[in-house]
C-alpha cells in the first residue's frame, strides 16, 4: 500500500466531514459540536468504547468475508446472508445441545463457519463450473437467507410462548464470556482479531494465499502457472462465507443468545465498505471496521446531545466510499498513462 | 513535429523530436522497442499531448488534443490492433464514425459506391460486404486503410502493419502503398523491420533512446548502417543454432486434434516429433492453431484426438491444468498477460510455478522465505536480470528483463522439452540475442526446444527442422538445411501449397 492511497483514504474521510459538516450546519447546528459529541459517544468513557467494539465485531469478521474473496477476483455481496446462515446453524446447535462451555462454544463456532462457508461456496462453485456471475448470486442468496432465517423464527424454531418472531434463548453455557463484566464486551473481538491473524498469514505466508492472490491479479497468468483457479475460487468463497457465519455466531452467543428476526442492521452490507475502505487488507479492515463501530456507536449521543439524526452517520459512511473510489479512479487513470507507453 | 518532448514518469519518451514528413512520400520511423516511435505517432494522433514542442500541419500550428482532432486535420491511424467492429460488414466499418449525409439516416448505398470506388482504384480486391470476423487479418488492415481513405486522410500512420502479415501479403500492402503514395498521400511507416523500410521507403527516421539520432534518405542508406543506428552499435546478423544431433525422439506429436476456447476446431491431425537437442520450429502467420498446438503439448488445453508422448510417458491427457509433468516448460507468447503477474515482486513471480515445491515450503503449506530469497537471488545473476530488486513489482523491470523472468522461472523447473512461444517478441536486439543464446544453449546440452515464432527469420536461425502451420493444420514439414525457398514458405503459410513429402512424418 502506497503512500499515496493511503492519502487518499484519510483525504477521503476529512472530506466526508467536511461534506458531511455542510449538512449539519444546513440544519442550523453547529458541526464541530455535532462532531465532537460524536467522538466522545463513540470512544468516551468505557461504556461507550466497549459498545464501539462491540460493532466492531460483527463488522470485522464481515468485512473479512467481503475481502477474502476479493483476493480472488470474486465480489462477495452476500456477507449478509451468509451472516444469517451462520447465526442460523449456531442458534440450532445452541438450542438443542448440552454440553461443557469450551466445546460447545467451538462447536457453534464450527457451525456457524461452515454453514456460512457453505453459503458463500454456492455461488463460488456456480460462478467456477458455469460461469455464473458470483454478485447477482450472492445478493439472491441473501434474501433466502434473511427471509428462511424471518419464516424460521415464526415456525419451527419460534419461542414457545409464540409471541414474537424470535427462538428461545440459547443454552447458557453456549453464551461468549464477557470481556469486561458490566459492559456488553465478549470475547467475539478475540476471535475476529485471530481471524484477521489468519488471513494475513494465508495471504502473505503460505502458498494457498500465493495462489489465491494471483487469481485476482492475473487468472490467465495463474492459469498458464498450472494453478487450479476454479478450485481457489470456491475455496476463497467459503472461507469469505465462514467468516461472515462466525459474524452471525458472534451476534447470537455474544450479544442477542437467540435469534430474531432483523437481528442484524445490515452488517453483511457495511461490510463491503469496510472491505474496500481497508484495501482489503487485514490491518486495513480492522482500523476502518473500529472507525465504522464508532461511526454508528457514536451517533446515538450525537442525536441526543446535538440533535443532529442518526441518519447522517449513513451519509457520512456514503460520502466516505464515493470520496474513495473517485480517488482510486483517480490514482488508477494517472498510473494507465504509464503503461501505454509502447515502442 | 517540432522539438516534441514527452516525459512518462521516470522515462523520457520523446526529447526534442523533430519529424518532417512531405507530401506524397513513405517516412520509415524506424528504432527498437521502446525508443519512442509509438508515443511520438501518439501524440500526433492527439492520444497523448506533448509537454514540449510544436505539431504543424500543411504549414499551420496545430494542437491535437484528440484523435477527432487529428482525424480533422487529414491524419488517419492504423493501429497495430485494428478498430473494427467484427460483426459488421467492410462498407459499415468504413463509415464508422462518419456524419451520413442523409443524417439522421445511414445512406449505405452512397458509401457503398464510394468505397468501392476507392477499393478499385487502389486495387484492394475485397469483399465490401463482408463481415470483418469473415476475412483474413491482411484484408481487415485494408478495411483500416480504407477507413482513414474515407474519411479524406492526407498523412497516413502505420504501426508496424507487416507484423501480422504473410510475406506475400506484405508484398501487396507495399503495392498499395506505393499507389497511395503517388496520388499525394503522406505514409509514416512504423517499423523495425529493416527489409521492408529499405523496400519502401523514401526517408528514415532512425529513433533511438527517444531521441532522433539521424534522418536519412533510403537510397543513401544500407541495412548494416540502419541497424548501427538503430542499436548504437554493429549488430551481427548471425545464426545460432544447436549443435547437438543424433537424439533420440523426446517429442512425439500424433494426429493431435483440438479446439479453441470457443469450441471451434483449431488443430487438425497435427504431427511430428522433435529429438533431443533439436530446434523445431512452428511457422506460420498469427493464429492459425499455434497457441493451441503449444498448450496441448503444455497439458494446459485437452486434446480431443491424437497422442502426444514425452520421451515413452503418454502424456496426452494429463487431466486438467498441469505444466510440471513430465517436464514441458512454456514461455507465453504474451509475457505480460500470461507469464507474469506485473503488480508481484520479482521473488513471486520466479516462484509462480513452484509454488508448492518442497524446496521452498514447509510440507507445501507455508513458505520458506529464506530458501526463496536465496534461489530467487542465485536466478537474478543467472539470468543477467537487471532492475530495481527482488521485492519491486515486475511492471518495473524492461521487456528484455521480464522476459528474463519467465526464461529464468521455466529453466529452473529443469524441463526436458520448452515450449518457447514468440520468445523474443517486442525484445529489442540485445535482449533477443540473451534469450536466442539460452534456447541453444539449453538444447545443446539435449533437450527439445519448440519454437513457436511468426518471424521466419527467427525460426530460420534458430530451428534444424520446422513445420507450417495454416488453419489448425500442419501444411508441411521442412528441414532448415540453408536451401529453403522463402516464396514457397511463403505460399505454405497462406495455405495455398501444401507440401507431402517424406519429411512429414519423418
Amino acid at each position: 500500500m502506497s503512500f499515496r492511497s493511503i492519502l487518499v483514504t484519510f483525504g477521503s474521510i476529512f472530506l466526508a466531514f467536511a461534506a458531511g459538516a455542510g449538512f449539519i450546519l444546513f440544519s442550523g447546528i453547529n458541526p464541530l459540536f455535532a462532531y465532537g459529541s460524536l467522538f466522545k459517544g463513540a470512544f468516551w468513557g468505557i461504556d461507550n468504547l466497549s459498545e464501539t467494539i462491540v460493532k466492531l465485531c460483527p463488522l470485522l469478521l464481515a468485512g473479512l468475508a467481503v475481502a477474502f474473496p476479493l483476493k480472488c477476483r470474486m465480489f462477495n455481496i452476500g456477507a449478509e446472508g451468509q451472516l444469517y446462515l451462520g447465526a442460523l446453524v449456531s442458534t440450532w446447535l445452541g438450542l438443542s445441545l448440552q454440553l461443557p462451555h469450551l466445546p460447545f462454544v467451538l462447536l457453534l463456532t464450527a457451525g456457524g463457519f461452515l454453514a456460512g462457508g457453505i453459503w458463500g461456496a454456492i455461488p463460488g462453485w456456480l460462478k467456477a463450473r458455469y460461469g455464473v456471475s458470483e454478485i447477482i448470486n450472492t445478493i439472491m442468496m441473501n434474501y433466502i437467507a434473511i427471509f428462511l432465517v424471518t419464516y424460521i423464527v415464526r415456525g419451527p424454531l419460534q419461542e414457545a410462548r409464540k409471541v414474537f418472531p424470535q427462538t428461545d434463548p440459547i443454552a447458557k453455557v453456549a453464551e461468549l464470556n464477557l470481556l469486561v463484566s458490566g459492559t456488553r464486551l465478549h470475547i467475539g473481538i478475540l476471535i475476529g482479531l485471530f481471524c484477521a491473524v489468519i488471513v494475513y498469514v494465508i495471504f502473505w505466508k503460505t502458498p494457498l494465499g500465493f495462489q489465491i492472490r494471483t487469481v485476482g491479479e492475473n487468472p490467465e497468468a495463474a492459469w498458464y502457472a498450472g494453478i487450479n483457479i476454479s478450485r481457489q475460487t470456491v475455496f476463497s468463497m467459503f472461507m469469505g462465507g465462514g467468516f461472515a457465519g462466525l459474524a452471525g455466531m458472534v451476534e447470537i452467543t455474544g450479544i442477542h443468545h437467540r435469534l430474531l428476526a432483523g437481528f442484524s442492521p445490515g452488517y453483511g452490507y457495511s461490510a463491503i465498505a469496510v472491505a474496500l475502505l481497508g484495501k482489503a487488507h487485514p490491518l486495513g479492515i480492522i482500523l476502518t471496521a473500529l472507525f465504522f463501530g464508532g461511526l454508528r456507536q457514536g451517533a446515538g449521543s450525537m442525536q441526543r446531545l446535538a440533535q443532529v439524526p442518526v441518519t447522517v452517520v449513513y451519509l457520512l459512511e456514503g460520502l466516505v466510499i464515493l470520496f474513495i473510489l473517485s480517488g482510486e479512479y483517480f490514482l488508477e487513470s494517472r498510473k494507465e498513462g504509464l503503461k501505454t507507453e509502447g515502442g | 513535429m517540432r522539438d516534441i518532448t514527452k516525459r512518462f514518469p521516470g522515462v523520457l519518451a520523446n526529447d526534442r523530436v523533430v519529424l518532417q514528413v512531405n507530401s506524397g512520400e513513405i517516412h520509415a520511423l524506424l528504432g527498437e522497442n521502446g525508443a519512442g516511435k509509438t508515443t511520438l505517432m501518439n501524440i500526433l494522433y492527439g492520444i497523448h499531448q506533448p509537454d514540449e514542442g510544436q505539431i504543424h500541419v500543411f504549414g499551420r500550428n496545430v494542437k491535437i488534443r484528440y484523435p477527432r482532432d487529428a482525424i480533422r486535420y487529414g491524419i488517419g491511424m492504423v493501429h497495430q490492433h485494428f478498430m473494427l467492429v467484427d460483426r459488421l460488414t467492410v462498407v459499415e466499418n468504413a463509415i464508422l464514425g462518419t456524419k451520413s449525409p442523409r443524417w439522421p439516416l445511414l445512406d449505405l448505398q452512397k458509401a457503398r459506391e464510394e468505397v468501392r470506388n476507392l477499393s478499385a482504384e487502389y486495387h484492394f480486391n475485397i469483399d465490401l460486404d463482408a463481415k470483418i470476423c469473415e476475412i483474413s487479418v491482411g484484408m481487415q488492415q485494408r478495411v483500416e486503410i480504407i477507413k482513414t481513405l474515407f474519411r479524406q486522410v492526407r498523412l497516413l500512420i502505420l504501426d508496424e502493419p507487416t507484423s501480422v502479415l504473410t510475406p506475400q501479403e506484405t508484398e501487396e500492402l507495399i503495392t498499395i502503398l506505393k499507389k497511395l503514395a503517388a496520388r499525394g498521400l503522406s505514409i509514416v511507416f512504423i517499423s523495425h523491420k529493416l527489409e521492408e523500410v529499405m523496400s519502401l521507403c523514401d526517408r528514415v527516421t532512425v529513433l533511438r533512446n527517444g531521441r532522433v539520432v539521424a534522418t536519412v534518405s533510403a537510397t543513401e542508406a544500407n541495412k548494416a548502417s540502419l541497424a548501427r543506428m538503430m542499436v548504437g552499435r554493429d549488430v551481427l546478423f548471425r545464426t545460432m543454432r544447436s549443435t547437438h544431433t543424433g537424439g533420440k525422439v523426446l517429442l512425439n506429436v500424433e494426429k493431435v486434434t483440438a479446439t479453441n476456447n470457443r469450441g471451434l476446431q483449431a488443430l487438425k491431425n497435427a504431427s511430428f516429433q522433435i529429438h533431443e537437442g533439436e530446434i523445431f520450429g512452428i511457422a506460420g502467420v498469427d493464429g492459425n492453431g499455434q497457441v493451441e498446438l503449444a498448450e496441448v503439448i503444455a497439458g494446459l488445453r485437452r486434446p480431443t484426438g491424437g497422442t502426444i508422448r514425452v520421451r515413452d510417458v503418454d502424456a496426452t491427457d494429463l487431466g486438467g491444468p498441469q505444466t510440471r509433468e513430465p517436464g514441458v516448460g512454456y514461455i507465453p507468447e504474451d509475457r505480460q498477460k500470461r507469464g507474469l503477474v506485473l503488480r508481484f515482486p520479482i521473488w513471486e513471480n520466479l516462484i509462480l510455478k513452484s509454488s508448492t515445491s518442497p524446496a521452498f515450503t514447509y510440507r507445501g503449506v507455508y513458505f520458506k522465505f529464506y530458501e526463496i530469497r536465496a534461489s530467487s537471488e542465485t536466478m537474478i545473476r543467472k539470468f543477467d536480470i537487471r532492475g530495481p530488486g527482488l521485492e519491486f513489482p515486475a511492471m518495473n523491470y524492461s521487456g528484455g528483463n521480464q522476459q528474463k523472468i519467465v526464461l529464468a522461472r521455466e529453466f529452473q523447473l529443469k524441463p526436458l522439452l520448452l515450449i518457447a512461444a514468440q520468445p523474443t517478441r517486442g525484445l529489442d536486439i540485445g535482449a533477443t540475442e540473451f534469450v536466442r543464446r539460452q534456447l541453444v544453449e539449453f538444447a545443446e546440452e539435449g533437450n527439445g526446444v519448440l519454437l513457436v515464432s511468426t518471424d521466419l527469420e527467427e525460426i530460420l536461425s534458430l530451428s534444424q527442422r520446422f513445420a507450417v502451420m495454416y488453419e489448425g493444420e500442419v501444411v508441411g514439414t521442412v528441414e532448415n538445411n540453408g536451401s529453403i525457398d522463402l516464396g514457397e514458405i511463403g505460399l505454405m503459410m497462406a495455405g495455398s501449397k501444401r507440401l507431402y513429402d517424406g519429411n512429414r512424418h519423418m
